[in-house]
């Protein structure tokens, strides 16, 4: 069993307390001392099919494809390596559209799809493809009957993500596979974020394609993989061309320690999935209960349909960096426009019907394995301390305060 | 994002936080920026009898940045006569505290408050009109 939780420094110590697993996860020790003999005494490429170091080195990367697929229900033959979910979902979602383009050009998603699903559409449209980004519900939730009225007779794919990067919203997967699956129409599934989360079964589902992360679940960074299922059998064309790896869906030599760690990764969280989100939604329960003893405090995201690891939260008159610049001894994300290159603030919170001022005013909290109570405790302590400092300051809680509306005010710069 | 030492400090130590009542006599009030763009400023001065700025009031929604530009002017603008105060320019800001480019907007808003506040305190005093500044929708996402 790992010792992470029990080596850390008592929070505000030593490192930052992280709360932004949703970005990323450490790599488990455990999957660590798999991974490590893969670099130095079995470094073989599992191509070279005349020698012991090449042999080593394939039984490793079909056990762990058999490990990845233990936790989803599918075929290792399913299984397609890739050097991450972006790849993934680039693959998928261009491999698809541009195998079936006989067949029709019309690609449905969601207006709060990760940009690596959204970019990848926006060039498929410049080829010629029409795409139809559907809205979604105030809770992050797409309306069943608005997908439904989506699809048409010239659809050829529908991508939606498992559960959201931002908020934790799970989408009903099912439901609209089956939509998919009725008219005909390839049915992609971005399941970065859901692995190890959620229980995922796909004999059950009717996915077509799915793509997959390690680095979200304790594996390494670099090493993802692609679902493409056999039966009924999806045909996708290759965007990488090389050596035919891969069954000739993704050419390049194959990261043998990469693919191991996940393997692990995804084998250790089939066993410990269970007890882990027990763990962590009780921890992401008590940190919802210590910040929404604030005014103006506002979850973002279905308060139900979300998987366990996320808090979504807009603290309302206080600008998200500035928040993040108080609490330095936390390490989270921030959906306001100035964390991130773009400046613009959080669409996917956009989508969801949220003001412009929420989405600046959103914190992302995600938990994972090795988060502890008294992280959970100190992460509460920090941010009402400089929530209520920035608010001191803020001229909006100011009027607000004082009884004024702000949405009466008519603001210089619109 | 790094900060530079002196956000850092106008952020962690903000220099005259707060507000005067705008109905006294010798305040200028100026709000500007908006919460839909991530920023609102609100920059009081107190003018005495012979026209120079002797305090200054500010409170900011916004980022670290646009925190500390709104502190320092309210340090920059006290001693100064209104056209005085009229003469910072938001290169100096952005230069004083070593702003990145994408913050550049921070400095112009911080100006903006100045001229804002000017211009109420002469709306007030000389019966001239308020001059709104002009400015485009939400500059800051505009990058």
């Amino acid at each position: 069993m790992t010792d992470s939780r029990a080596d850390k420094a008592p929070p505000g110590q030593g490192q930052p307390v992280y709360l932004d697993y949703a970005a990323t996860t450490p790599v488990d020790r455990r999957v660590l001392n798999r991974m490590l003999p893969y670099l130095t005494n079995l470094y073989g490429n599992p191509a070279s099919r005349s020698h012991a170091y090449g042999w080593a080195a394939e039984e490793a990367v079909e056990l762990a494809r058999e490990q990845v697929c233990s936790l989803i229900n599918a075929d290792p033959r399913e299984i397609v390596w890739t050097s991450g979910a972006t790849e993934s979902n680039n693959l998928a979602l261009k491999g698809a559209a541009h195998f079936h383009k006989g067949r029709g050009r019309h690609l449905v998603t969601l207006a709060t799809e990760h940009k690596a699903v959204l970019d990848s559409l926006r060039d498929l449209e410049r080829e010629g493809y029409e795409v139809t980004v559907l809205p979604v519900l105030d809770s992050g939730l797409v309306d069943p009957a608005v997908f439904e009225a989506a699809l048409r007779p010239d659809t050829v794919l529908a991508s939606v993500m498992f559960v959201n990067n931002e908020t934790g919203v799970i989408q009903d997967v099912a439901a609209l596979g089956a939509m998919c699956r009725a008219r005909g129409v390839i049915f992609h599934v971005d399941a970065a974020q859901a692995a190890g989360k959620v229980p995922i079964d796909l004999e059950q589902l009717p996915i077509d394609l799915m793509s997959l992360s390690a680095h979200k679940i304790y594996g390494p960074k670099g090493i993802g993989a692609l679902y493409v299922r056999r039966k009924p059998r999806i045909r996708i064309d290759a965007q990488m061309h090389g050596g035919g790896h891969e069954r000739g869906m993704r050419s390049g030599t194959l990261p043998t320690h990469q693919i191991v760690g996940m393997g692990e990764a995804f084998w250790l969280a089939r066993e410990t999935m269970a007890a882990d989100n027990a763990r962590i939604e009780a921890l992401r329960e008590r940190l919802w209960a210590g910040l929404s003893k604030m005014d103006s405090v506002v979850l973002n995201g279905h308060p139900q349909q979300r998987a366990p690891q996320y808090l979504n939260v807009s603290f309302n008159y206080v600008e998200g960096e500035s928040l993040l610049m108080g609490v330095k001894n936390l390490a989270v994300s921030s959906g306001s426009a100035c964390t991130s290159a773009s400046l613009e603030p959080s669409y996917v919170l956009r989508a969801m019907g949220r003001s412009d001022e929420l989405a600046h005013s959103s914190v992302r909290f995600s938990l994972g394995r090795f988060t502890t109570e008294a992280e959970i405790d100190f992460a509460i302590a920090q941010v009402t301390d400089v929530v209520e400092r920035l608010r001191a300051m803020s001229p909006l809680w100011d009027m607000v305060q004082a009884g004024v509306d702000l949405s009466s005010i008519q603001w210089a710069a619109h | 994002m790094a900060y530079s030492d002196k956000v850092i400090d106008h952020y962690e130590n903000p220099r005259n936080v707060g507000a005067f009542s705008a109905e006294d006599e010798g305040v200028g009030t100026g709000m500007v920026g908006a919460p839909a763009c991530g920023d609102v400023m609100r920059l009081q001065i107190r003018v005495n009898a012979a026209g120079v700025i002797e305090d200054a009031r500010f409170k900011t929604y916004g980022c670290g940045s646009a925190i500390a530009s709104s502190s320092l002017v309210t340090e920059w603008v006290r001693g100064r006569t209104l056209d005085e105060a009229l003469n910072i320019k938001n290169a100096e800001i952005a230069e004083e505290l070593a702003l990145p480019p994408v913050k550049i907007h921070c400095s112009i808003l911080a100006e903006d408050a100045i001229k804002a506040a000017v211009a109420d305190y002469r709306a007030r005093h000389a019966g001239q009109a308020a001059v709104v500044s002009e400015q485009p929708v939400c500059r800051s996402s505009q990058g």
